[in-house]
């Protein structure tokens, strides 16, 4: 019993950290219909980021500042925001097909650097001892997963709260026009490039955040962590929860990773142990099944857009 | 001074000028016409006016200040406003939303704010909506505030962009082809409100067809053909210049 519950706190800890991830996936899709196909990169910079910061020093790889755990985060949210809003500078004055592929180029360029820049990150051998909070009582699992569960749910809630605030507010109503008709919201004195650049970096730092949080919870990073199946998983989270809607993109991350991990456990059970690392593939296509079966059934999401915009008009 | 001054402006697309030279001025508080065949420039014009196009030579002043290179976001802080051909409303949105977003210089709009200061974007936002809720009413539309505007008609489409293009409070606006495409019933609303908006003294200059629509609405029209300016006068006549009538033959004859 002890044990199931310590599991649950661990994939629940696991999944809103993709929840995280979501709600900044869903800042630049849902809300400004910015097609960021490098979800990975930006996840992997903060991940990177927070782990040089906090790691001990070491022969490994650079920096390892060995810095508190919550600067490693805040640095994240820093460097995965300032690389988003430079590559946004860059590309977000392209239309949304080529702005996919400029993303997917850039997530495919962080990756080679994360394997090759090996006195900065380590290459392919990855960042160890990346600090675990609450890592004193990591010998009771049920505490220790208790109490993390509680970091990020709190984190989430924090998140969440102030995603709403600013998402459903004037400034979530000029990101809705300029997502419905970019010239008639230029007419009425709305700069597309402004609006856009600060909803893609801030999304891009939100993404950078979960990406920190896997890291110090795993304790561990490889490059290989950061590829295009990441980006793949973040997406159909959002659209299954629900695009346009922060609710939707929570529920969307833990439900979908549930689904991981369940087809995860059934391929456990089901494949012939030497066949098992073969099998995992399917865990892949168990999701992309869900997918198409979310977009012919329920093309929304589970929880789609609401009509008005703007919290204050709530009666 | 005019209101809006238009020196020389040169549109070409490849090889073809689809405004070869064109000068207009706008005087303050009138509603001016600018009439041609199709295939004038009219619209091409307005989109240099209103700068969602960069002309390639000339000049533009809204108020006496040169705006030619500035961005078509920047126009609306200086006074200028414009609708479209075909109406673009924000069809997802809520048709009060759709005009509280025409609001300039709201904190809202900022991202700070909202966070650390959401009790001042509250209140923003009830004076924003009783604002917008005022120019539904005065549109006819209140009844369906709260409605997506994808839902509306042609004509209402037209009327709720005047409506998101007041609530900036502009000095002059550009209305391109404000009856086209709508029923006759609320063709005499739309020229009403025009007349309406004109008489608290804000200028227009309109884009129409519809001749009769013309002579009710415009003291003075320019008329333009194949890119150039052609003349200028009283619509009346205007209509009645054999340049302008041969100029319309040759277009439609085309």
């Amino acid at each position: 019993m002890i044990g199931f519950a310590s599991y649950a706190f661990f994939f629940l800890t696991t999944a809103l950290s993709y929840a995280i991830i979501c709600l900044g996936l869903n800042l630049q899709w849902g809300q400004t219909g910015l097609f960021n196909v490098g979800v990975a990169g930006f996840v992997g910079i903060g991940a990177y980021a927070s782990a040089l910061l906090t790691t001990p020093a070491t022969d490994a790889h650079l920096m390892g500042w060995g810095l508190p755990i919550a600067a490693g985060w805040l640095g994240a949210m820093l460097v995965s925001g300032t690389a988003s809003a430079l590559i946004g500078f860059a590309t977000l004055r392209l239309r949304s097909d080529y702005l996919a592929i400029t993303t997917f180029g850039v997530a495919v360029t962080i990756h080679l650097i994360a394997l090759n820049a090996q006195r900065l990150t380590g290459g392919p051998y990855g960042i160890a001892f990346i600090p675990r909070p609450f890592n004193e009582v990591a010998d009771r699992p049920l505490l220790f997963n208790g109490l993390n569960l509680a970091l990020v749910a709190a984190l989430t809630f924090v998140l969440y709260i102030a995603s709403e605030r600013l998402v459903r507010s004037p400034w979530g109503r000029v990101l809705r026009a300029i997502r419905e008709d970019e010239r008639a919201a230029a007419s009425l004195g709305k700069s597309p490039s402004l609006y856009r650049l600060q909803a893609f970096a801030l999304g891009g730092a939100v993404m950078g955040l979960g990406g920190a949080l896997q890291a110090h919870f795993i304790g561990f990073i490889a490059p290989d962590n950061y590829l295009s199946s990441l980006t793949f998983l973040v997406w159909t989270m959002l659209i299954i929860g629900g695009s346009g809607n922060n609710r939707g993109a929570i529920l969307g991350g833990v439900l979908v990773w549930a689904l991981w991990s369940a087809s995860g456990v059934a391929i456990g059970a089901i494949v012939p142990a030497e066949q098992q690392a073969r099998a995992a593939a399917l865990k892949i296509v168990a999701v992309g099944v869900f997918l198409a079966l979310a977009l012919l059934l329920r093309p929304r999401g589970l929880i789609g857009e609401r009509t008005v915009v703007s919290r204050h008009l709530d009666e | 001074m005019p209101i809006l001054v238009a020196e020389n402006l040169v549109k070409r697309f490849g090889g073809f000028a689809a405004v070869d030279g064109v000068s207009l001025s706008v005087r303050p508080g009138e509603i001016a016409g600018l009439i041609g065949p199709n295939g004038a420039g009219k619209t091409t014009m307005f989109d240099l006016l209103a700068g969602s196009l960069t002309a390639n030579s000339g000049r533009i002043l809204i108020k006496g200040r040169e705006v030619q290179a500035a961005p078509a976001y920047h126009r609306i802080a200086t006074g200028l406003g414009r609708t479209f051909q075909i109406p673009r409303p924000f069809p997802e949105m809520t048709l009060v939303e759709n005009v509280m977003l025409g609001r300039q210089r709201q904190i809202g709009e900022r991202i700070l704010p909202n966070w650390l200061a959401p009790r001042r974007v509250a209140r923003e936002e009830r004076e924003t909506r009783d604002k917008a809720m005022a120019l539904l009413d005065f549109m006819a539309l209140s009844r369906l505030a709260r409605e997506p505007a994808r839902t509306l008609s042609g004509g209402q489409r037209k009327l709720l962009e005047l409506a998101r293009v007041l609530i900036a409070e502009p000095s002059i606006i550009l209305l391109d082809e404000p009856a086209a495409g709508v029923n006759p019933s609320l063709l005499e609303t739309i020229i009403a409100r025009i007349l309406d908006i004109n008489r608290r003294g804000v200028t227009f200059l309109v884009i129409e067809h519809n001749m009769d629509m013309v002579v009710r609405l415009c003291g003075r029209v320019m008329v333009m053909a194949s890119g150039k300016r052609l003349t200028e006068g009283a619509p009346a006549e205007v209509s009645r210049n054999p340049a302008v009538i041969e100029a319309y033959l040759g277009g439609s004859a085309a």
